[in-house]
């Protein structure tokens, strides 16, 4: 697929930012489970905290597939700030899509420029894949609702100004932006995960945290049916091309050792075994791509099913991700266990997209469900 | 309104294996959808009668039936 002059434009911008601002530092934040401050002003300063925020509101304004493009490349670059891109997007978009309006006044700009970080907090130790196990209560209180309840793995909780936090009232599940300084709410980091370690995450306590009637985005009853559910959407998305990312650097990073790497006398890239891997992952990376910019010319037409074909590249990415990986650490022996090369934080990384916005299994339910939708139960079968 | 309810029957047949719905049916309540459709539902009014979806449509009694939806959709495109 060709790219327009514009996108062509963008993706070089992107490039050179992430291999100006991301790489050099990536494994080291890594290892350090921390992102530094003065990447998240970069990435703000760019404008790339407002990608999914109108011109009209203080953002860049990207349509889909540009979006996808800074998530490719980011992703290329650490997914644990691809990471943050993909929940303060979410959250961004939420906003756009569902607040009131003085919310979106309140709001929506500080979050187009990143002077406003923001954090999605819906998962909790007994809800994962399905969002209403989740216990977090928010109770009406004359003209606030009070949240009581205890969110796990936020991805830049322990940073973020403004969740999206999501709760179960008697009239249905509620979605809330709720601020960093609201008395009750206590954030503790989350340290020793598998992968994306620079990503901030942290535990949430809210512990009789007041938050006003007019903080509620949506209605009660709609908030997984509809806020979580367009937000995920669009987390999904953004982890799809970040994918494609991984799955771009892996390749890259094969190329060039294969290229000095000498065994039997023989460069590494002179072995036919070698060869099917890397064919492997330039069709992997290819048909991920693909996906992922079929998805995006039917979300910038607003197509239903767009939302399908988006949970369609997200499950072949996710997993053309970890497969290249696998095979980059394989290329590269053990140089590639050691944390000196990346392919070993790209292999922890890619485990962990098979797990956030919808694990695989997930994915297989709902896509095979559509498949089956689509089909009159009553059609005569072709023999 | 007619034009609008058909619209939403085909679309809802698609969804559903070719179940026919009623135009009463309470579409949610009776289970026949996946946890992706809400907002796929929304895309299509959107798309498709060329309004758009906010905050102050989200009221379950604008959703629960063809008979809703297509009200809704008469609303909406009459303030546009």
């Amino acid at each position: 697929m060709e790219l327009n002059s514009q996108r062509q434009r963008l993706r070089a911008e992107f490039r050179q930012f992430v291999d100006a601002h991301v790489v050099p530092g990536a494994n080291a934040w890594d290892r350090q489970e921390l992102m530094p401050p003065e990447v998240v002003r970069q990435l703000a300063n760019h404008g790339y905290l407002g990608a999914v925020v109108p011109v009209r509101k203080g953002g860049a304004g990207f349509d889909s597939v540009e979006f996808g493009l800074l998530n490719e490349e980011l992703g290329r670059g650490c997914s644990s700030l691809r990471s943050l891109l993909t929940v303060h997007s979410m959250v961004a978009l939420t906003v756009s899509r569902w607040g009131t309006e003085a919310l979106k006044t309140q709001w929506l700009e500080k979050l187009g420029q990143g002077q406003t970080i923001g954090a999605f907090a819906v998962t909790e130790a007994e809800a994962g894949s399905d969002a209403r196990e989740i216990r977090t209560e928010a109770i009406e209180s004359g003209d606030d609702f009070v949240l009581t309840g205890h969110k796990k793995w936020i991805t830049f909780g322990q940073t973020a100004d403004l969740f999206l936090v999501f709760a179960k009232s008697p009239r249905g599940h509620c979605a809330f932006v709720l601020e960093r300084n609201t008395p009750g709410l206590v954030i503790s980091p989350v340290h020793g995960m598998l992968g994306t370690r620079a990503s901030m995450t942290a535990e949430l306590r809210l512990e009789q945290c007041h938050v006003s009637k007019q903080n509620l985005v949506g209605a009660p009853g709609f908030g997984l049916s509809h806020i979580a559910s367009s937000a995920l959407d669009c987390g999904r998305y953004s982890v799809a091309w970040g994918c494609v990312g991984i799955g771009q650097a892996c390749l890259e990073s094969c190329l060039q050792y294969a290229g000095q790497r000498k065994q039997s006398g023989a460069l590494l890239r002179e072995h036919q075994l070698i060869q099917r891997m890397i064919t492997q992952m330039v069709a992997g990376v290819k048909a991920a791509r693909l996906l992922c910019c079929h998805a995006g010319q039917l979300r910038d037409a607003g197509d239903p099913a767009s939302i399908i074909e988006t949970s369609i590249a997200k499950y072949f990415a996710c997993r053309t991700a970890v497969e290249i990986a696998r095979d980059a650490v394989q290329i590269h022996g053990a140089n590639g266990c050691s944390s000196e090369y990346s392919v070993e934080r790209f292999y922890r990384d890619a485990k962990i997209m098979e797990i956030i916005e919808g694990s695989n299994e997930i994915h297989e339910i709902t896509i095979a469900k559509s498949a089956f939708e689509s089909v009159p139960e009553s059609v005569a079968i072709t023999r | 309104m007619e034009q609008a309810k058909e619209k939403l029957r085909a679309f809802l047949g698609r969804h559903t294996g070719g179940r026919v719905i009623g135009d009463d049916d309470r579409i949610f309540a009776a289970g026949f959808v996946n946890s992706m459709f809400a907002m796929q539902l929304v895309l299509f009014l959107e798309k498709s009668f060329q309004i758009a979806i906010g905050n102050e449509d989200l009221e379950l009694k604008n959703f629960q039936t063809i008979n809703a939806m297509a009200e809704l959709v008469e609303r909406k495109t009459a303030r546009s």
